[in-house]
């Protein structure tokens, strides 16, 4: 849609102080930069407090931080990174900046709502910050906060499990916006098979935020009732049973796999068509392999167990599930590689995170069989294998996702376009630091290291010390590429519509759009993907 | 994608930004309806797996627990979803006054049910029966989950029953301002739905805990 009358963007205030437009905005691409802000502040906390913990790691022994300082390092690392980043991530930053436009919809079904799940994220996250500073010290859990141990340590255990179910509210809300806005709100001739890839992986996700979190919002609420009680729910004292925790624990937080990583599949959905300038094979096979994963993604919980007690046949039967998942991902990584065939490639910068996604999330997902098989995972459970593993799928695939959609979206949400030569070095140097850290890990755990351990056995050194270097330069390539999206934000050159001629509604609005989007609701004919 | 943009779809196709979708509005309530079921869900697991454990313990608990005083508050409740099931009815038939004496009533349902509740517990508290004390530490460590499971399950329904009167005492306010009147009652129907949970969940409650001995 071209617009002939010139309308105001929607970084317009409106004659209100700037900071009063903003926190009491609805505007669903207002809301979506304010998480964007956020996100990236707590992401740089995670980071920093990572990259202490692979420092303290150069050579075994005492070098940066006392044994009790890294148990809080990597359970406050932890929390940060999957409660405050990967967890929200996506769906919260571009799933609200993107989803209504993907849609042809002047905003979300309840933005209101929107704007409370921002400020409940931000008071989890505020409480989350505050275990560093009050009472007796962070907690030294873990972020999975297992029982005996968690109703029993003296540390803030009771305040990041009460941030950790305020950030679950927020979650639901944003799910259940998501879900309503996709059913009530697609513009006329939207179809469901004619949605963009990414609204699809949205739709999946939400479902999962939404059916997922409360059960553990239960548990973590019976943890802080034990703690502040006294009463025996987990403890086996008292006559409860830690592993009922476990399973609880993970009912939840198994499908939060999913939501961390299935937004970030739909997003290399967008991405791929657009490069390639190809129609992408398959989309029915990725729309249902999106909620295929959240669908099997409930059933496989018990495989983060299968060292902690549990019956022979129980274990065979997560892991069959488990290897089950294995094929709507596979289905996806397929389909990609055939829109790719045969397409004109162009190797742009979102077009490179997207590549990045899926050679990452290959070692990532192929390295997830190897713990999901019984007899090796045995052997590797507790080690840092499980920790490459985690990190390849997390940062290399949830992480790189997350920035392909800034590089992606990113003329469309700040109307200017960053530096492509600068934005490709960038993913260079964080692809290539990426590795240098991540993949020693793996090496090492085949070896034997065990995770969460200040310590290690002399034979460990190498590997770790590569790991070391490679988190320097990891964030080297962090700071390069926020250098290039700082700079592109202030003064880059002033964008065009539809720089990378996609064929989305996103790409018919104004760049940035305005307040309302559209100036009139499109209607649609034919599915998204189009490339003739 | 491409657009059909002609300007005879214009004027069929342009939607206010601020339209009314009863239906999505509906449809949102009822996707927080089932977090909240799953919410109970988590706890409804646990207490099966705890009295699979237990069976022993969990009966002797169970015969502990006032089935007069559970009953009557089941009755309690099951009325007043009736009621503000017909205070819904009322209003979609333009009555707002009788409308709001029904949401009166299914308020002062609620304040009668919590009533109860505060007797019951308050008898149980009397007798030293509660996490910490020495009555409590003497008992086997299923009854005391049992217990435990008690004041947790019920507790947490009993702030759903506050939040539940509150909505409906809200729901009040805008039926007296004429927000909510025959031709726009959606809010009133989500606090009702949100009412019936209410009920729906001591309905389980009520025979898990005071009837399977």
């Amino acid at each position: 849609m071209t617009n002939t009358q010139k309308h105001t963007d929607f970084y317009d205030n409106e004659g209100k102080p700037a900071w009063k437009a903003w926190l009491t905005t609805t505007d669903h691409k207002r809301i979506g930069l304010l998480y964007f802000y956020s996100l990236t502040v707590f992401f740089l906390v995670g980071v920093l407090l990572g990259l202490m913990m692979r420092f303290e790691l150069i050579s075994p022994g005492k070098d940066l931080v006392e044994a009790q300082t890294y148990n809080g390092l990597f359970t406050l690392h932890g929390v940060i990174m999957i409660f405050l980043f990967v967890i929200p991530g996506i769906p919260a930053v571009f799933g609200n900046l993107t989803l209504p436009l993907l849609l042809g919809a002047r905003d979300v079904a309840f933005p209101k709502l929107n704007l409370l799940s921002w400020y409940l994220y931000i008071g989890g996250a505020i409480l989350a910050l505050s275990t560093l500073l009050v009472g007796d010290g962070p907690p030294d859990t873990g972020w999975t906060f297992y029982a005996p141990y968690s109703v029993k340590t003296g540390t803030n255990v009771s305040m990041a499990v009460l941030s950790a179910f305020i950030l679950g509210f927020s979650s639901i809300l944003t799910g259940l916006n998501f879900l309503t806005t996709i059913h009530r709100m697609r513009c006329p001739g939207m179809t469901w098979f004619r949605m963009p890839l990414f609204a699809w992986a949205l739709y999946a996700t939400s479902w999962i935020q939404l059916l997922a979190t409360p059960v553990v919002g239960i548990t973590l609420l019976m943890i802080v009732v034990e703690r502040w009680l006294g009463i025996g729910l987990f403890d086996p004292v008292l006559g409860g049973d830690p592993v009922l925790y476990q399973h609880l624990f993970w009912i939840y937080s198994h499908p939060a796999v999913y939501i961390m990583i299935l937004p970030g599949m739909g997003v290399i959905s967008e991405i791929i068509p657009t490069f390639s300038r190809r129609r992408i094979f398959g989309y029915k096979a990725i729309a249902y392999a999106s909620l295929a994963i959240a669908f099997i993604g409930y059933f496989v919980w018990g495989h983060h167990m299968f060292t902690a007690g549990m019956s022979g046949p129980a274990r065979i039967i997560f892991s069959v599930l488990t290897f089950l998942v294995a094929i709507p991902s596979a289905i996806k990584v397929f389909n990609w590689l055939a829109t790719m065939y045969n397409g004109s490639i162009d190797l742009k910068p979102p077009m490179l995170y997207a590549l990045g996604f899926i050679f990452l999330f290959l070692i990532g997902g192929l390295s997830g069989l190897v713990v999901g098989a019984l007899a090796t995972d045995v052997h590797l459970h507790d080690t840092y294998f499980v920790v490459g593993h985690f990190h390849y799928v997390m940062f290399g695939g949830t992480g790189f996702a997350f920035f392909a959609a800034l590089h992606y979206w990113f003329p469309k949400i700040f109307g200017r376009m960053y530096n492509i030569k600068h934005a490709t070095r960038a993913f260079w140097l964080l692809f290539t630091g990426f590795n240098v850290l991540y993949f020693p890990m793996l090496v090492l755990g085949i070896m034997g290291m065990p995770r969460r351990y200040y310590d290690y056995l002399p034979q460990f050194q190498i590997p770790n010390v590569i790991s070391t270097v490679g988190s320097w330069i990891t964030v080297a390539g962090l700071i390069y590429m926020i250098v290039v999206i700082v700079k592109g934000i202030r003064n880059g050159e002033k964008a065009a519509a539809n720089p990378w001629n996609g064929l989305t509604l996103d790409w018919q609005t104004d760049s940035p759009p305005t307040k309302e989007n559209f100036d009139v609701i499109p209607t649609v004919t034919e599915r998204p993907y189009e490339y003739k | 994608m491409s657009t059909n943009n002609t300007t005879t779809d214009n004027t069929t196709t342009a939607v206010n930004h601020d339209h009314r979708d009863d239906a999505g509005r509906k449809m949102g309530m009822w996707l927080f309806l089932f977090t909240e079921l799953l919410l109970f869900g988590g706890l409804f697991l646990v207490y099966s797996i705890y009295r699979f454990m237990n069976p022993a313990d969990f009966s002797n608990g169970s015969h502990h627990l006032d089935v007069f005083m559970g009953a009557l508050n089941t009755m309690v409740l099951i009325t007043s979803s009736l009621t503000v099931a017909l205070s819904i009815t009322a209003i979609q038939k333009g009555n707002s006054k009788l409308a709001l004496r029904l949401l009166a009533l299914t308020i002062l349902l609620a304040i009668f049910f919590l009533v109860n509740k505060y007797f019951e517990w308050g008898h149980k508290i009397h007798y030293d029966l509660y996490p910490g004390t020495a009555l409590f530490k003497a008992l086997p460590p299923g009854e005391g989950l049992f217990y435990v499971l008690y004041y947790f399950m019920t507790g947490l329904h009993m702030i759903h029953v506050i939040v539940g009167a509150v909505i409906l005492a809200v729901m009040g306010k805008y039926i007296r301002e004429g927000s909510i009147n025959s031709s726009n009652y959606v809010l009133l129907e989500n606090g009702g739905l949100y009412w019936h949970l209410v009920d729906l969940i001591w309905i389980f409650l009520f025979p898990l805990l005071y009837l399977i001995h």
